[in-house]
């Protein structure tokens, strides 16, 4: 029973790392972006990349790897998405607006992939060792996401919670107009939110390439999860997501241990409806005003 | 002005295109070429698959073709053209593709798809059009019945009766000699070809008095295996046996090096053969086996892998690669044998002739090649085959002794 506890809350650490850039992203800059697992897999290969040639280790490749794509993210956002902001009358239009944008860069995103890698499976071994607690054995670069996931949400909410600059992104995820009459900067914010999201996905996947295989047109896969993981935690609120996470993993290793594997997906989405059964707001979520 | 501007683009475009098909089809004409079309995963889940297997191979064979000059058509040397689409890992998509290469590319040939799902969906659009279909990398049953309704239809790399029959026998012996228990564990991905192997395969432990302590499937994208691997070590049996695909393969033996699962013949399905396996699982790799296998001292098979690295930079795997370059030295062959270029005459041609491949001599029996790999196993940093039903070349099997 410990076991699958453990097992879970590590597998809800992986699945918080891949939601939370979504959930700055969607949240704040109102982004929502379909491209975000696409942003994943580009840092595993990233990852991949330094540790092949360069022989840099995967965490310190962070280092590297969340500036740029701090930086690409930006360029994307004031270049492709924010004349979709100018735009857009209002934010449903936006919502359209940019799931079709973020669609097409998705596409783009998996071609240069391809181009550069080619269609094959990725996996390297980096702390692949067995770390016993309780008496099972973990994977000890699982337990290191789970450490940095826990590390990167704690450091996201007090940024959001307790600096000045974060009460003010929060100001523009409730209300992009009342935040603007404040001398809120809101352009520059949601580009800086969106840019940490990305930065935040990406850090994700050089920890999670660690020990996925990963390949070029897979990142669609972690699109799904990361969204059901927002949409279940409250749009924009990193406990939503962080709980939501620690719940879908926990759910899925228990219905693959007690019951059966090839129900973990069903599993997902029953835990996915009941939310939006009964709390279509999210875990977190308050309704709209 | 716009006007301008719109036939800038068209020029723009009309340049770029005709560029691309320059490219495309190299220096020759057509009245000289014989147009091949390919349709396979580019992207799409099997992509991964299809990367390894099936793109290296094909380009291989074209470059080695035309090297030679081309293929000899009644005394007269053609070289091959080809022509690649993806079909996104879709059976929609890839039923357009050939629908698309026969009426508006109107190739001479096809290359089939990778796959044994896409395969069989796309079996009925290239009979219509009267292509011969030489399928590689699809391993189903009920193949007889098939070539009676398709009789245009080819297949080289074994049935999964065969296959499962083979890591079954394999394992019978095992415990018949005393070197494993009967106790088993079955795990199998649900999709197409772990479904069809795990039909086959249960029964037929069962029947060799296997007692399955521990069966599953899961889902075709699952990532963690953490749960099956503990409740598979929890069951405590000495043979552990996955039809699992391509991510899934390396997901469970990482998590299985990583558990300790004790155990002293482990099996995976496909990508167990790719070099890529021993590149990430290291010295866990030892003893693994896997579906598929090569006759890895053969000198053809060597030079085969030499070679495809030299040319397209892709180490090919230890079981279809070869099977997919040798299904095309069939193709080549038939076409000289016929004479010509028509499809009828070379699909006759197929069934009767026999072929000189890389893989050996080859030889259709009611369209079907009945001798094939079926497992192999890592020993030594090589991927050697084990069982086969009929091959020369089998090695030893070695028992599995840790993940270290």
């Amino acid at each position: 029973m410990m076991e699958i506890l453990i097992t879970g809350i590590v597998l809800g650490g992986t699945y918080a790392l891949i939601a939370v850039g979504l959930t700055l992203q969607y949240g704040v800059a109102r982004i929502m972006n379909l491209a975000n697992g696409e942003n994943l897999v580009f840092a595993c290969f990233g990852a991949f990349w330094l540790w092949s040639t360069l022989a840099i280790n995967p965490v310190l490749g962070v280092i590297f790897i969340a500036p740029v794509a701090f930086v690409l993210n930006w360029l994307i956002y004031v270049y492709a998405l924010r004349p979709l902001v100018n735009r857009a009358r209002n934010r449903g239009q936006l919502e359209v607006d940019s799931i079709l944008a973020t669609f097409g860069l998705m596409f783009i995103a998996q071609g240069v992939m391809l181009l550069g890698f080619g269609g094959g499976y990725y996996n390297y071994n980096f702390l692949s060792e067995p770390i016993t607690i309780l008496g099972a054995n973990y994977g000890l670069n699982r337990i290191v996401a789970l450490g940095a996931a826990a590390f990167i949400a704690a450091a996201l909410y007090l940024f959001l919670n307790h600096t000045r600059y974060g009460t003010a992104i929060r100001a523009v995820a409730v209300d992009p107009t009342a935040a603007g009459l404040v001398a809120i900067d809101v352009p520059r914010a949601s580009a800086f939110a969106f840019a940490l999201g990305g930065a935040l996905t990406a850090a994700s996947g050089a920890l999670l390439s660690t020990f996925y295989t990963f390949n070029a047109s897979m990142g669609t896969l972690f699109t799904m999860k990361a969204l059901i993981i927002v949409i279940m935690g409250g749009v924009g609120d990193v406990r939503g997501a962080v709980i939501a996470a620690l719940l879908l993993g926990i759910t899925e290793t228990a219905v693959a241990s007690l019951i059966d594997p090839g129900l973990t997906l069903a599993a997902t989405y029953a835990l996915f409806i009941l939310v939006l059964l009964f709390r279509p707001q999210g875990i977190f979520g308050r309704h709209p005003a | 002005m716009k006007r301008r501007t719109l036939l800038k683009t068209a020029a723009g475009t009309m340049l770029a295109a005709g560029m691309a098909t320059g490219l495309m089809a190299g220096s020759a004409f057509a009245q000289d070429t014989i147009k091949i079309g390919a349709s396979a995963p580019k992207t799409g889940p099997l992509a991964g698959g299809a990367a390894v297997t099936y793109w290296p191979a094909v380009q291989l064979w074209v470059h080695d073709v035309n090297e030679r000059g081309g293929i000899d058509v009644g005394g007269k040397k053609m070289k091959v053209e080809l022509i690649e689409y993806d079909d996104k890992t879709s059976n929609e998509e890839a039923i357009k593709n050939y629908q698309r290469l026969a009426t508006v590319d109107k190739v001479d040939f096809v290359i089939p798809p990778y796959g044994t799902g896409i395969n069989l969906a796309v079996a009925p659009i290239i009979a219509k059009n009267g292509y011969p279909h030489i399928a590689v990398t699809a391993v189903a049953d009920g193949l007889e019945e098939f070539v009676k309704r398709w009789p245009n239809t080819f297949w080289t790399l074994g049935t999964s009766q065969g296959m499962a029959q083979g890591i079954v026998d394999l394992l019978k012996k095992m415990k018949d000699d005393g070197t494993i228990n009967n106790k088993l564990a079955l795990v199998s991905v649900a999709d197409a070809f772990g479904i069809e192997m795990s039909k086959t395969a249960k029964p037929a432990f069962e029947a060799a008095g296997f007692d399955i302590v521990y069966e599953t499937s899961y889902p075709l994208t699952q990532q963690d295996f953490a749960p099956i691997i503990s409740a598979a070590k929890n069951a405590g049996p000495d043979s552990f046996v996955a039809f699992s695909y391509p991510p899934d393969t390396f997901g469970l033996t990482q998590q299985a090096t990583i558990a300790d699962l004790p155990i002293k013949a482990y099996y995976t399905g496909v990508a167990t053969a790719f070099p890529a396996f021993a590149q990430a699982n290291g010295a866990a790799a030892e003893g693994v086996l896997g579906i598929g296998g090569v006759n890895a001292d053969d000198p053809k098979i060597q030079d085969f892998i030499k070679r495809q690295k030299e040319v397209t930079g892709v180490e090919p795997d230890y079981w279809a690669s070869p099977v997919q370059y040798a299904s095309l030295q069939v193709l080549e062959q038939a076409i000289t044998a016929a004479g010509s270029l028509d499809k009828q005459a070379v699909i006759k041609a197929i069934g009767d002739s026999t072929f000189d491949t890389i893989m050996g001599e080859w030889k259709f029996e009611n369209n079907i090649i009945t001798k094939f790999w079926t497992a192999g196993q890592w020993q030594g940093g090589h991927f050697k085959g084990v069982a086969s039903t009929g091959l020369p070349g089998e090695v030893p099997i070695i028992l599995k002794k840790g993940w270290k």
